[in-house]
């Protein structure tokens, strides 16, 4: 009894901490980062009027001056709105993102992951299935037209997307053969031709390319921000205020570090450093290194979707359409066909 | 004969396939961010209550009604900044002066920032150099409609002494 006790309690407590550390801290801080450097990007300065006693911080104190004002503007119902749904929908955009992080291993061994699945991999895809719905039902049950049609294009995409993102995936699971992802992280340990660490970006080059452009629309953000369409409909969050707003916003910025913490499970070798303890047995230090190698692995995939953000404009709608279902999926299938025959004759 | 512009066929896979340009794009903003981030050399911000861009010695700014050498107004309430004022901003009230040499002098000088719209045409007009929009200054901002109105008193105080003979020279 008191053992199952205590294995609860430090689930709980990884869960408190991951949260704390990718929700809170990683989320409100990419609120900052997104609007700090699209402005160095564009040679301008940005936020960094917040002061708390005077200290400015480069502007970091903006994401609490943004949660306190979320948190005391009115909330508004429309009256037309489905109030329970309406209410729903942003608690789902928020926890589904949030639920994803139970599986990843954020370093060697099993005290670095929530819990460790056989499948974890459909589990992600499953939750990120889930994560629809909050667009989905938001715009559907404000009661809005325009919010109806960001939720029609988000569900649409998301659907578009979700295929071709699954594909590239099973093209790692054809190589690794595993759908754990704590296995599939011990695997990109081995060494490809004596001088490669054997990681899914280095067996699978054309699905990394493929799976970020995926991710990139599954997360709604420019180039692929049809849902939202700032300049045309608003998007599914348009009767949205207060900190229901602040929920679905936060929710993005949750999906893509869930997205670069799976792109840098799944392709970029996860914790592992190159050739140092594969199979994540090494003393502390080591230990705390391949945590910190995982962390600069998921910022830098950060990075890579921030700059694209900040470069592309974005694609009509028809073009997202035709880029996931004429080009993604046939490539995606072709990259699964390829991959079998060079497996079966090693 | 036009310059001849390069425009690449968008046949050409490279292009169709988004990616290279995908890559040179990345190129491109990464270029400025980490030049901006590292040396700090690329913003064009201005912290601008801090920092202001300096202002043309043209610039025409917030009014002022110069003075005579014994510090009485220069202005003769002459209305012809009333008449060539497209806003019809100005308001005088003219009165006749106790000193014999001068003719009339503004009782009320009044100019409504609401409708004035800084096109100096006043200052062109001016016979006796008595208006002017040199201050450099913004008019500032205010609460209520009279705020706005700048009287005669207040045009003054910014007022120095003109150099041009009072009353312009005869032909």
């Amino acid at each position: 009894m008191s053992e199952a006790l205590q294995i609860i309690l430090i689930a709980c407590l990884k869960v408190v901490v991951i949260c704390f550390v990718f929700a809170l801290v990683l989320g409100a801080l990419l609120s900052w980062v997104e609007r700090k450097m699209s402005a160095v990007i564009q040679d301008r300065i940005g936020p960094n009027r917040a002061a708390i006693l005077g200290i400015r911080a480069y502007g970091l104190f903006h994401p609490i001056a943004d949660g306190i004002k979320a948190l005391v503007k009115e909330d508004f119902v429309p009256e037309k709105a489905n109030k329970v749904l309406f209410a729903l929908a942003p608690v789902i955009a928020f926890t589904a993102p949030l639920v994803v992080f139970a599986v990843i291993p954020f370093g060697p061994g099993a005290p670095f992951v929530i819990a460790e699945l056989d499948s974890g991999m459909l589990f992600v895809l499953a939750i990120a299935g889930l994560g629809i719905y909050g667009a989905t039902l938001g715009g559907w049950s404000s009661g809005n037209s325009f919010a109806l049609l960001g939720s029609l294009r988000a569900s649409a995409q998301m659907i578009s997307y979700e295929v071709s993102m699954g594909l590239n995936l099973v093209g790692v699971f054809m190589v690794f053969g595993t759908l754990s992802l704590s296995a599939l992280v011990l695997k990109q340990g081995e060494v490809l031709f004596g001088f490669l660490p054997k990681w899914g970006i280095f067996v699978q080059p054309v699905g990394f390319i493929l799976f970020l452009t995926a991710a990139m629309a599954e997360n709604k953000r420019a180039p692929f921000d049809l849902p939202e369409g700032e300049s045309e409909i608003v998007g599914y969050n348009l009767e949205y205020s207060s900190m229901r707003f602040a929920l679905f916003f936060l929710s993005e910025f949750i999906e893509v570090v869930v997205i670069s913490a799976v792109t840098a499970t799944v392709f970029l070798g996860g914790w592992q450093i190159p050739f140092v303890y594969p199979q994540g047995n090494g003393p502390a230090v080591v230990t705390t290194l391949q945590v910190l190698a995982f962390l600069a692995k998921v910022v830098f995939v950060m990075w890579l979707l921030m700059t694209v953000r900040w470069t592309l404009p974005r694609f009509r709608y028809d073009q997202v359409m035709g880029l996931g279902w004429k080009v993604l999926l046939p490539l995606s299938l072709a990259n699964i066909v390829v991959t079998a025959i060079v497996l079966a004759f090693i | 004969m036009g310059k001849p512009v390069n425009r690449p066929s968008l046949d050409d896979p490279s292009i169709r396939s988004y990616l290279p340009e995908v890559l040179r794009g990345i190129k491109t903003t990464s270029k400025h961010f980490f030049r901006n981030l590292f040396t700090g050399k690329g913003y064009a911000t201005k912290q601008y209550p801090e920092e202001r861009f300096p202002y043309a010695p043209r610039y025409r700014g917030a009014h002022r009604l110069m003075k005579r050498e014994d510090g009485r107004v220069r202005c003769v309430a002459c209305y012809m900044c009333v008449t060539a004022c497209p806003a019809d901003c100005i308001r005088i009230v003219a009165a006749e002066s106790d000193d014999p040499t001068i003719e009339k002098y503004p009782a009320v000088f009044e100019i409504d920032h609401l409708k004035c719209i800084f096109c100096g045409f006043c200052e062109e007009a001016c016979p006796c150099d008595a208006i002017r929009l040199d201050t450099g200054e913004h008019r500032a901002p205010g609460y209520t409609r009279e705020e706005l109105i700048t009287r005669k008193e207040q045009l003054l105080a910014k007022g120095g002494q003109s150099l041009a003979p009072q009353g312009g020279i005869y032909r």
